[in-house]
């Protein structure tokens, strides 16, 4: 197995389990914390799968790709801990009302 | 000189928007001035196209492989004109809806939205269209919370978290796309994209991905809370434009990419588009608040959208020009709907609708907005609903879906009852009477103008399919055996 290969099934193995996480936990700040780590996955499966074949350069455009995830990705955590943060101000929890019920 | 007004259309609020950051004083006059140039800007771009037929521009000189293209044919004309038409309608609403205070923070999160959308309509490319999708997500969720109230917070946060979700899984499938046929360009992928596991995984993937952020059944959890729960011109905005820029996108790449390797999915889509109109119109119905009939409306006309799926017949434009015809219609008597309701909630502070006293004589032009709005969502003649729910009809007789006609039909009837109890409500008076304040004339006047206009699309058959004809969104042509 190639480094390549290698790369982009553990990028589906952070990916898988980001959403596994999103699903399950209740606490706002684990669920942020599991997109963020889902978002690692695609990225790192981006930069994996640049590289096509043994010798050549790896292909530029998706690392370029990448680092615009990366500033989205921080623009979304941002506002996803603002938004916690507020509820948590007006709630006195950090978690979404239907999932307390439970 | 000719201007370039693709590009004048992703500019122009961009700077709107950061002008109203910084002279929050300003804000009113900014913003209803950049909706009226988008308007004028959208006009420009339409008579660009009909000259030449498709905008085509490579942003910085850089062309399709290596740069990012801009591109527009009669499909992204209809989504930009939608958004500038309701815009407008938004805007001049929202003059009188917001004090100064929440003025600041509306507007320039408003323009960024109208910027994202715009520039989402005129991507020519899987990743730009992923960063304006991610874009108008991130402003989507900031308006919904505006109020800051309980419900708001929670419901845009479940509203971030499904988004988010959403784009994450759309852009597993931009990747694998980009592995598996080296190229970003709608263009290049159409010609190249041949059925394999890898389409037909990356197929799965956006367009999960997408029917989360479109909130079809089952995946519409997070839109009622986050529609009703928003101020009046935020909701608006949400049902009738952003909930339609996702579909846009699988629209888009289903006519250009996807169709010849579908495999039935679009059986599936048809399936999920009746459950959704029957589910979404059954929750309508069972609605006490006012707010949430509406936007479990918004659930079921999602619905209709899907139905042109499994309906279309390559060569035959009817279904996709039902969709498009649904798309702007909706757009148009959902945000009059909203505003309307809007401008009950200011009116008698509550929106129950068993509450709803005497509406109809102390607010007239609310009211018959209301009505004429729900007019084209039930489908009567004549609106821009009737027309879009009329071609879906036609398509599923001549293609013999009995099933999508009762669908069709049924999903009619329902809307006809949960508009009437509205209006029934609204004609009589209430055990519980409405406190009064008064409704500045602007909002009245927004909501109705919006209401008119989606009845006026139904006299206006011949412009909008000659619209919708230039650069033949609808031709299927790269379809290969």
């Amino acid at each position: 197995m190639n480094l390549a290969v290698h790369y982009t099934l553990v990028g589906v193995g952070l990916f898988s389990l980001g959403l596994y996480a999103l699903i399950v936990h209740t606490h706002l700040l684990r669920k942020i914390l599991a997109i963020n780590v889902m978002g690692s996955g695609v990225f790192m499966m981006l930069v994996a799968l640049a590289k096509r074949n043994g010798e050549a350069p790896p292909d530029p455009v998706p690392h370029a790709l990448v680092i615009t995830g990366i500033v989205v990705a921080v623009s979304a955590t941002a506002l996803g801990l603002s938004l916690m943060l507020k509820l948590n101000k007006e709630t006195g929890s950090a978690e979404l009302p239907e999932d307390q019920q439970e | 000189m000719e201007v370039n007004w693709g590009v004048v259309l992703i500019l122009l609020p961009l700077i709107g928007g950061i002008a109203c950051f910084l002279y929050p004083r300003l804000v009113k006059i900014l913003g209803v001035l950049t909706s009226f140039a988008l308007v004028l800007s959208v006009a420009g771009l339409g008579w660009q196209i009909k000259i030449n037929d498709i905008y085509r521009h490579s942003v910085g000189g850089w062309d399709a492989p290596l740069g990012i293209e801009l591109y527009a044919d009669g499909l992204s004309l209809l989504m930009l004109s939608a958004t500038a038409l309701v815009g407008l309608g938004i805007s001049v609403y929202s003059v009188g809806y917001f004090d100064r205070e929440d003025s600041s923070r509306f507007w320039p999160l408003w323009l960024f939205l109208i910027a994202a959308l715009n520039a989402l309509f005129l991507s020519a490319d899987i990743f730009n269209l992923y960063v304006n999708l991610e874009l108008m997500g991130l402003t989507a969720v900031t308006l919904a919370a505006l109020t800051g109230s309980r419900d708001a917070l929670s419901g845009s946060m479940r509203y971030l978290l499904a988004t988010l979700l959403g784009s994450l899984v759309y852009l597993l499938g931009v990747a694998l796309l980009y592995h598996g046929f080296g190229s970003m360009d709608i263009g290049i992928l159409s010609v190249r994209v041949e059925s394999s596991p890898v389409a037909w995984v990356a197929l799965g993937l956006i367009s999960t991905g997408l029917l989360l952020k479109t909130a079809l059944f089952p995946l519409h959890f997070w839109l009622p809370a986050a529609h009703a729960n928003a101020p009046a011109p935020v909701s608006a905005l949400l049902s009738a434009l952003v909930v339609k820029a996702s579909f846009y996108i699988l629209f888009r790449l289903w006519l250009k990419i996807f169709s010849p390797i579908s495999e039935g999915v679009e059986m599936i889509f048809g399936l999920l588009g009746s459950m959704a109109i029957l589910w979404g119109s059954l929750q309508a119905l069972r609605q006490t608040r006012l707010k949430l009939l509406v936007a479990y409306s918004t659930v079921a006309q999602i619905g209709y959208l899907f139905l042109s799926f499994p309906l279309a017949i390559s060569g035959v434009a009817t279904a996709w020009s039902a969709t498009a015809y649904l798309i702007l219609s909706h757009a148009l008597a959902k945000a009059a709907m909203f505003l309307a309701v809007g401008n009950i909630l200011c009116f008698g502070v509550h929106d129950r609708i068993a509450g709803l006293d005497r509406v109809v004589q102390r607010l007239p032009l609310t009211a018959s907005a209301f009505a004429l709005a729900g007019i084209s969502i039930m489908g009567l003649p004549p609106s821009g609903g009737f027309i879009g729910k009329w071609l879906l009809l036609e398509a599923a007789l001549t293609k013999g879906r009995w099933d999508l006609v009762v669908v069709i039909i049924l999903g009619g009837l329902m809307a006809a009852g949960y508009v009437f109890k509205v209006l029934g409500n609204a004609f009589t008076p209430s055990s519980e009477p409405h406190k009064s304040r008064p409704v500045p004339a602007c909002m009245e006047w927004a909501s109705l103008l919006l209401a008119l206009g989606a009845i006026l699309l139904g006299f206006f058959v011949s412009p909008v399919s000659s619209l919708l004809d230039m650069g033949s969104p609808f031709d299927i042509s790269g379809v290969r055996p």
